[in-house]
C-alpha cells in the first residue's frame, strides 16, 4: 500500500539517485549529438542503439517499467534492426558515407542551436504548477493494463488495426516487381 | 543553486529532451540520406516520448475519482480527505469499515506513459513503411540520397 511519506524536500523521485540521472541524460547527449556529427551511417545507427538504451534506462528511472521494456524490446530490438537492414539492402560504399557539406553542417547545427536555445527561454519563462513533489507509487504495470483495457481501449484496438494495414502495405510496397 | 540541480526534478527532463530534440533537427537537416533523416526523427519522437513520461511522472491526476467504497481502492491509490477533515494528513483516516461509504481518491496518472507507448508503436509503424519507400526508391535510383528524389519537382 502506498504510504503518504511526505518528506517535502527529501528527494522527489524516492529511489531516484542524482547521480544515476546524470550518468543516463549524459549518455543521451552525448550519443545523440555524436549522431549528428557522425558521418557512417552504420555509426549513425550505433549511436542510436546508445541513445534508444539510455532513454529506455530513464523511463525506468521514472518508474515507467512497462514503457522502458517496451522501449527495449520494440524499439532497440525491433525498429533498430530495421534500420540496420534498410542500410545493409541500400548501403552501396559510395551512398554508405554521408558526405555533409560544412556550409549544411553549421546551418543544421545554427538551426538546432537556435532551436534548443528558443526552446529552453520558453521553459525558463514557464512557471509550470504541475511539478509536484511527491512520487508516484510504483504500480505503473498495473495501472497501465487496467488503462489499455478501459479508457484507451479504442486506441489500443485503433493500434492493432494499424500495425496490420502496415504489415501488409510495407510487404507489399518493398517487394520486388517482377519484371 | 547545487541543491536545486542535484534534486532531479521536471527542469531535468525537459532541458534533457530538448537536447534530444535539438539532436533531432540538426540530424535532418544535415543529412541527405534517407535512412539519416528517419534516425533524426526517431530522435525527435524520442524527446517527445521522453517528455511525456517525465510529465506523467511528476503529475499526479487532478480530478479525484469517487470510488463507492474504501474496498475498491487500488495500490497506490490516495484518500481525498473531505473538506472537513482537511488538516489531518491523508491515508491516515479512521479505520471504520462498518458501511461502505463512497470515497474519493487520487489516482497516479498513467496517461503520459499510455501516449509515450503509442508513439513508440507509430514509430515502429513509421519505421517499416519508411524504409520500404527507401528500399523501393534504391531499387529504381540506385541512391538514397534524397536529393535524387526530384521526380515531383515539376
Amino acid at each position: 500500500m502506498f504510504q503518504i511519506a511526505q518528506q517535502a524536500s527529501a528527494d522527489a523521485l524516492g529511489p531516484v539517485t542524482p547521480a544515476l540521472f546524470f550518468c543516463g541524460a549524459a549518455m543521451v547527449v552525448v550519443s545523440a549529438w555524436a549522431i549528428v556529427f557522425t558521418r557512417s551511417v552504420v555509426r549513425m545507427c550505433f549511436f542510436l542503439l546508445l541513445t534508444l538504451g539510455s532513454v529506455a534506462g530513464l523511463f525506468f528511472f521514472l518508474e515507467a517499467e512497462l514503457l522502458g521494456a517496451i522501449q527495449l524490446i520494440v524499439y532497440v530490438g525491433g525498429t533498430l534492426i530495421l534500420i540496420v537492414f534498410g542500410v545493409m539492402l541500400t548501403g552501396k560504399p559510395p551512398h554508405a558515407e554521408t558526405v555533409v557539406k560544412w556550409s549544411e553542417l553549421v546551418l543544421g547545427s545554427l538551426v538546432a542551436l537556435v532551436l534548443v536555445g528558443g526552446l529552453l527561454i520558453a521553459w525558463s519563462r514557464l512557471s509550470m504548477p504541475v511539478a509536484s513533489e511527491e512520487a508516484s507509487p510504483n504500480n505503473a504495470v498495473a495501472a497501465a493494463g487496467r488503462a489499455l483495457l478501459s479508457s484507451y481501449l479504442a486506441p489500443f484496438e485503433v493500434m492493432g488495426v494499424l500495425l496490420l494495414v502496415v504489415m501488409v502495405g510495407a510487404a507489399h510496397i518493398a517487394r520486388r516487381k517482377a519484371q | 543553486m547545487p541543491n536545486d540541480v542535484l534534486q532531479i526534478g521536471l527542469t531535468h527532463f525537459v532541458v534533457l529532451s530538448i537536447a534530444l530534440a535539438g539532436a533531432g533537427v540538426a540530424t535532418i537537416i544535415t543529412r541527405r540520406n534517407a535512412i539519416g533523416i528517419l534516425i533524426g526523427v526517431e530522435l525527435i519522437l524520442n524527446a517527445a516520448s521522453l517528455n511525456l513520461v517525465a510529465f506523467n511522472h511528476y503529475q499526479w491526476r487532478t480530478t479525484p475519482v469517487t470510488l463507492t467504497a474504501k474496498s475498491e481502492m487500488l495500490d497506490g491509490d490516495r484518500l481525498v480527505e473531505p473538506a472537513v477533515a482537511a488538516t489531518t494528513p491523508a491515508g491516515k483516516t479512521k479505520a471504520t469499515a462498518s458501511s461502505p461509504q463512497p470515497v474519493r481518491v487520487l489516482r497516479p496518472a498513467i496517461d503520459g506513459q499510455m501516449f509515450a507507448l503509442f508513439i513508440v508503436v507509430l514509430a515502429a509503424a513509421e519505421a517499416a513503411v519508411a524504409l520500404s519507400v527507401i528500399l523501393n526508391f534504391y531499387n529504381r535510383y540506385g541512391s538514397i540520397d534524397v536529393e535524387h528524389a526530384d521526380a515531383l519537382h515539376g
